[in-house]
């Protein structure tokens, strides 16, 4: 298919990326445990305090640099809402949409990318939680399943590291609607016996835990990621009552038995890598074995 | 009397002034009087329903009398046989399946149920479903499946259950895998929004070869008021909310997330439930002939390609580097 064969440059991983979510400057001080980190330190493991294991927030293009080996490549990266609903509440939607341009110098709240993942080539997307809470509109909806379907063509596993409040509510019910749409793409990746991974990070919520979160082969969680469907204050608004300490954090979820295993962030490449390796990926070559019929695959339009 | 709406206090006062007639010894003209009222009643409410705002219709759709999969199940359906339970933890209320006739032709239903009198909705939860629900919904659906069964599926819920056994339980992973496997149901479904589309509680068992939508109906990412109080920081902003958020039929069926809008009675569904559902029944069988006419492999492209095509029509957003 000539959209896909299109070779474009892989594209160097550091070019134009902002500044991580470690704040600015020579320390930090640490929410976990309050100790003063210095930032080097911080950066050089993967923004996790070496001191008591908290897991800073990592945009998505920092996710990426972790978990490819190296270089990677990207894909839609120029699709940007039009704002279909032209939705204002105490400002206008395209403010909103501007203000996430700049900030992250990212189209919408997330990147797809191709790459190798400890050898094995991998489509991977990766929210920005800071773009608009990492919210899930028709832009997030559609490069996801540009890259699924492209995932299913090249038969190349999926890897989705969810961080995201839910689906994009200036965006209406079509943003309700990705949720669906996605979930379609991965039931024929599954239908393709294709290999999907859900990282689950702080947070996860919404419409993005009711979709595709919950579905990978895997589930693989951060440790105490907030990943729940309704919001704490929703639901204390519901019972009312507070919630108990723990209450939709990683640990909880795989105590419920909704996690395959909640994983320290240093031990995460790996963790995919052994799990993509059983699941018969291997490296710089396409995952086997070959589905029992031929699956019928949807041509993705030209962008 | 008729339960009325705040929007329709004109109506309001007519029905008291009948209701006071009516106490009246009866006479001719007295009759008369109350026929001339009524008259009145029906071109106010049509003025009124002719161009109700999206909160207006939001109170429609949530209206207590308005009719659900119950009053569907006698009107249009015969020997109806509930099946109970998702076989792994309980049977949850406020989602109801069962084997059905329509027109001689057995079918699956599926759909929410908020209850009549207020026993009724504590008993079916107001209509908000636990993970149970789309467990059972989906137990339900492979069922039909497996006997090649068309599946009919009512939709009118404000939202999944917001509470702790509701995330313990999982109905997040509950609603995600109804919506990957009912993508691949090898049977028709047709979807009908009836009352409110509540976000993922509805979309959790919403995903069809069509969409009907009720023209009341609303279907809607999030609730107005839960909206408003997030980005308005104001909940009293829901009228605001319901306009921005385009949750009304006719702006849906623009955007191509439903595929037709279903008539309803002048004053909505709730004030003549018969005419109401001679209007679904019509369309439904329509809907249901031309489904069940595709091979097996058309009607799951078209149900994937309908879902894939939502937000992608080059209205919703542009590729800057090809433009
Ligand atoms: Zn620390």
């Amino acid at each position: 298919m000539a959209w896909f064969k299109k070779t474009r440059k892989p594209m160097a991983a550091a070019v134009k990326e902002k500044p991580s979510r470690v704040p600015e400057g020579l320390w930090v001080k640490c929410p976990g445990c309050a100790q003063v980190i210095y930032n080097k330190d911080l950066a050089a493991n993967v923004s996790v305090c070496p001191k008591c294991g908290h897991h800073f927030r990592l945009t998505a293009a920092e996710r990426l640099r972790m978990l490819f080996d190296g270089a990677w490549m990207e894909f839609d990266k120029d699709l940007v809402s039009t704002d279909p609903l032209v939705f204002t509440d105490t400002k206008p939607y395209k403010s909103r949409l501007q203000a996430g341009i700049e900030s992250t110098g990212l189209k919408d709240a997330v990147i797809v990318a191709s790459g190798a993942i400890d050898g094995i080539e991998t489509m991977v997307a990766s929210m920005e939680y800071g773009f608009i809470g990492g919210s899930m509109g028709v832009v997030v909806g559609e490069k996801i399943a540009r890259g699924i379907e492209r995932a299913i063509d090249a038969r190349m596993p999926v890897v989705i590291v969810c961080c995201s409040g839910g689906a994009r509510m200036m965006e209406g019910a079509l943003s309700l609607m990705q949720m669906a749409k996605i979930c379609g793409a991965l039931a024929r990746l599954d239908r393709a016996r294709l290999p999907f991974i859900s990282v689950l990070t702080d947070p996860t919520t919404g419409g993005v835990t009711a979709s595709f979160a919950m579905l990978g082969d895997l589930n693989i969680a951060e440790p105490k990621a907030l990943i729940g469907f309704a919001g704490p204050r929703v639901i204390e608004q519901t019972i009312r009552q507070t919630l108990p300490q723990g209450f939709q954090r990683s640990e909880f979820l795989l105590e419920k038995g909704m996690l395959d295993l909640v994983v320290d962030r240093r031990e995460l490449k790996m963790a995919i890598a052994n799990a993509l390796r059983f699941m018969g990926a291997t490296a710089s070559a396409a995952p086997s074995p070959e589905p029992p019929v031929p699956v019928a695959i949807e041509t993705a339009p030209q962008a | 009397m008729a339960e009325t709406l705040e929007f329709e206090e004109p109506i309001a006062v007519f029905l008291k002034e009948i209701d006071a007639l009516a106490a009246m010894p009866r006479t001719d003209a007295r009759d008369r009087e109350i026929d001339g009222l009524r008259r009145r009643i029906e071109s106010v409410r049509g003025e009124l329903y002719r161009s109700l705002t999206p909160w207006q219709r939001v109170l429609v759709a949530r209206h207590p009398s308005r009719p659900g999969l119950e009053d569907f199940i006698q009107r249009l359906f015969t020997g109806f046989s509930e099946i109970h339970g998702d076989r792994r933890f309980a049977d949850d209320h406020a989602i109801m399946t069962g084997f059905a006739n329509y027109k001689g032709q057995p079918v699956l239903l599926v759909g929410h149920v908020k209850g009549g009198d207020t026993k009724e909705k504590i008993f079916r939860n107001f209509g908000y479903a636990r993970p149970e629900g789309y467990r059972k919904a989906l137990r339900a659906m492979r069922i039909a499946e497996k006997f090649s069964r068309p599946i009919i599926v009512f939709v009118d819920t404000p939202a999944a259950y917001p509470g702790i056994e509701s995330e313990e339980r999982g109905v997040a992973e509950a609603i995600a895998v109804n919506l990957r496997d009912m993508m691949m149901l090898d049977t028709p479904i047709i979807v009908i929004i009836s009352g409110e589309g509540g976000s993922g509680g509805a979309l959790g068992i919403a995903v069809g070869d069509r969409v009907l939508m009720q023209e009341f109906a609303i279907y809607s990412v999030i609730p107005p008021e839960g909206c408003a109080a997030i980005l308005w920081r104001d909940p009293a902003k829901k009228v605001e909310a319901a306009e921005a958020l385009k949750l009304t039929a006719p702006d849906l069926m623009k955007a191509g997330i439903i595929d037709g809008i279903v008539r309803e009675p002048i004053g909505g569904a709730h004030t003549d439930p018969a005419a109401a559902a001679e209007i679904v029944d019509e369309a439904l069988a329509q809907t249901l002939a031309e489904v069940s006419a595709l091979g097996s492999g058309a009607r799951l492209a078209a149900r994937y390609d309908k879902f894939r095509n939502m937000g992608r029509l080059g209205i919703d957003f542009i590729d800057t580097r090809s433009s």
